[in-house]
């Protein structure tokens, strides 16, 4: 029971980082605890050779089942049938929408307990103990598992990817019986990309706009701001305005975004909810703008202004540029 | 088609909230209110019924919660919803995700809907989870983070943002959908429809009136336990500054960006 089955998600040929970084952590808990980090990819455009590379993040083996892609519940069950051949304690997730929705479904299947948002997991008498940041991180809680199989889903970033050196995977491919259900689903189109391709991942410098900038005209603060800071910034945004169309996809920062790290980044008009702080809580300083002094933002910002961002941002452009000017 | 909205009672946002240090479990006293996710579901679900290319004959709101829960049913059907029912149990409490998407789909079982909505996410939790677990007790498709909603030859064709993009998914029916707050912009409700909501039926159900095992549900059953709470390592708390007059603002600002190199 001291194996760990750790979901690989993969798309157009690459593996998704934050599952990389799960397999990581998987491979060096499961060695804890004395058993083997394994790995499950589902789809029916993943190769062998692609599955044998998780060797290097420490994946003894792969199991590589055909099947739809970018669905849930299709993983489920290729999870459960797996999980039934007998040996492990537990099943891992990176940080991301998928991760969520199969270890949901996973504990309902297996009656098993499950622990998300998870950013830490340390080994306590044989047994995996996840740590979940609650009440907008100001508090950590610690879950423990009762049933056979714990399932853990992490925070997105939470896992850093760790090469081992180890060498390929043996790859297993498997078969396995959809459920009636999983097969109700269909992916009609994936990945689609709305508005412009802006680059914000090389930039030292990002100006973040978010609901507090009212409306899409309000960006061109953003932009102007982000102009007078010169080559090396752009403009980025939140999950919220981009779904509501005022900025390209390609911008967003957080969840089902971007995660960047630049020396600073300037957040006008951003509560600062988990879902966008894990995209840019790396960010080495953070400058937040916002009008309710009540934001969590203010709880993760180096320097955070109390204000309307109408009155400080145009000000605070032509200050930039006198100073570049100057 | 008969439409089953998931609601639930969370704190008021602008309660502050805590941790019962002795249990270590989320303290849900305090101002209460509907979780602002779960309005967005019921409109979604009026959405549907107006919409009218599929006939809605029922909106039903359901709540599994102690007896205060009762005002998120009444906010529920102020929003649209036809009647509502309450799982209210002793034996429920402190029930993990796993016992609580377990007991709620059983109540829901009851009903044979054609569709359930519910908030991708509650206010409190977070937890993005409680869909999935309820569709795969029902053996149901299911879709979570749903921000776009139609029925197109009698099927679900919904849009979400996942890790590499937008992507749109045909779901058939009977189906659990979670919906993001991007979907809709949830209505007001009518004061006519605020005082007539304690009038539409309610139903009270304990765990024995829908068959739930009493050994899946509740804190000691728990498959996930909550051992301990505690503080997470501090950051240094970083300067705030009350914008009173501005162009003494921007000089701060430009100062400390200076200091630090970025300009």
């Amino acid at each position: 029971m001291s194996d760990i089955l750790a979901y690989a998600l993969h798309y157009r040929g690459a593996f998704n980082k934050n599952s990389l970084g799960a397999l990581s952590e998987g491979a060096r808990l499961a060695a804890e605890l004395g058993g083997e980090a394994h790995a499950i990819v589902v789809g029916d455009s993943a190769s062998a050779e692609l599955c044998r590379q998780l060797g290097r993040y420490g994946a003894s083996k792969v199991f590589l089942v055909a099947g739809p892609e970018g669905l849930a519940q299709p993983v489920v069950d290729a999870m459960a049938s797996v999980i039934s051949d007998g040996g492990y304690g537990y099943a891992l997730f990176g940080g991301g929408l998928l991760g969520f929705e199969i270890g949901a479904g996973l504990s309902a299947r297996l009656g098993a307990g499950v622990a998300m948002e998870v950013t830490g997991v340390r080994v306590e008498a044989g047994k995996l103990i996840a740590q979940r940041p609650i009440l907008g991180d100001s508090q950590i809680s610690e879950i423990s598992y009762r049933s056979e199989i714990g399932i853990i889903i992490a925070r997105l970033n939470a896992f850093e990817i760790k090469e081992t050196g180890g060498a390929d995977a043996e790859v297993a491919e498997r078969a396995v019986e959809f459920s009636a259900f999983s097969t109700r689903a269909r992916m009609l189109t994936r990945g689609e990309q709305r508005g412009a391709d802006v680059d914000i991942e090389g930039a030292d410098i990002l100006v973040a706009g978010g609901r507090g900038l009212g409306n899409a005209e309000g960006f061109e603060l953003c932009r102007e701001l982000a102009q007078a800071f010169g080559p090396g910034s752009a403009v980025a945004a939140t999950r919220a305005v981009v779904d509501a169309g005022w900025y390209p996809y390609s911008a967003q920062i957080g969840q089902t975004g971007k995660t960047v790290s630049p020396k600073l980044y300037l957040a006008a008009g951003i509560s600062g909810a988990i879902q966008h702080k894990v995209g840019m809580q790396a960010s080495e300083n953070i400058v937040a703008i916002n009008k309710d002094a009540n934001a969590p933002i203010f709880e993760f910002s180096d320097l955070g202004i109390v204000g309307d961002l109408n009155k400080i941002l145009p000000k605070l452009t032509a200050a930039v540029r006198a100073k570049k000017a100057g | 088609m008969k439409i089953c909205v998931l609601v639930k009672e969370v704190p008021d946002a602008a309660v502050r909230k805590r941790t019962d240090p002795a249990t270590g479990r989320l303290d849900r006293s305090g101002e209460r209110t509907l979780n602002p996710y779960d309005a967005h579901a019921i409109e979604a679900a009026m959405q549907i019924r107006e919409g009218g290319a599929i006939e809605v004959d029922e909106i039903v709101a359901v709540t599994m919660g102690p007896a205060s829960a009762q005002r998120a049913l009444h906010k529920a059907v102020s929003l649209g919803a036809d009647r509502s029912l309450h799982l209210c149990d002793d034996a429920l409490a402190g029930s993990d995700v796993a016992g609580t998407g377990y007991a709620l789909a059983k109540t829901l079982a009851r009903e044979q809907p054609d569709l359930v909505l519910l908030g991708q996410q509650s206010d409190d939790g977070e937890c993005y989870t409680v869909g999935a677990v309820v569709a795969d007790h029902l053996e149901m498709p299911s879709l979570t983070q749903v921000i776009k909603l139609e029925i197109v030859d009698g099927k679900l064709r919904c849009e979400r943002q996942a890790e590499y993009g937008y992507d749109t998914v045909e779901v058939e029916l009977p189906a659990v959908i979670a919906v993001g707050d991007a979907i809709n912009e949830p209505r007001y409700p009518s004061l006519k429809a605020i005082m007539g909501a304690k009038k539409k039926p309610l139903e009270l159900l304990a765990t024995a009136d829908v068959g739930i095992d009493a050994e899946r549900v509740g804190g000691d059953h728990a498959a996930a336990r909550w051992i301990a709470a505690k503080e997470p390592p501090r950051k240094a708390a970083g300067l705030v500054i009350e914008d009173e007059d501005t162009d003494q603002t921007v000089a701060q600002i430009v100062a400390w960006l200076e200091q630090r190199k970025l300009i």
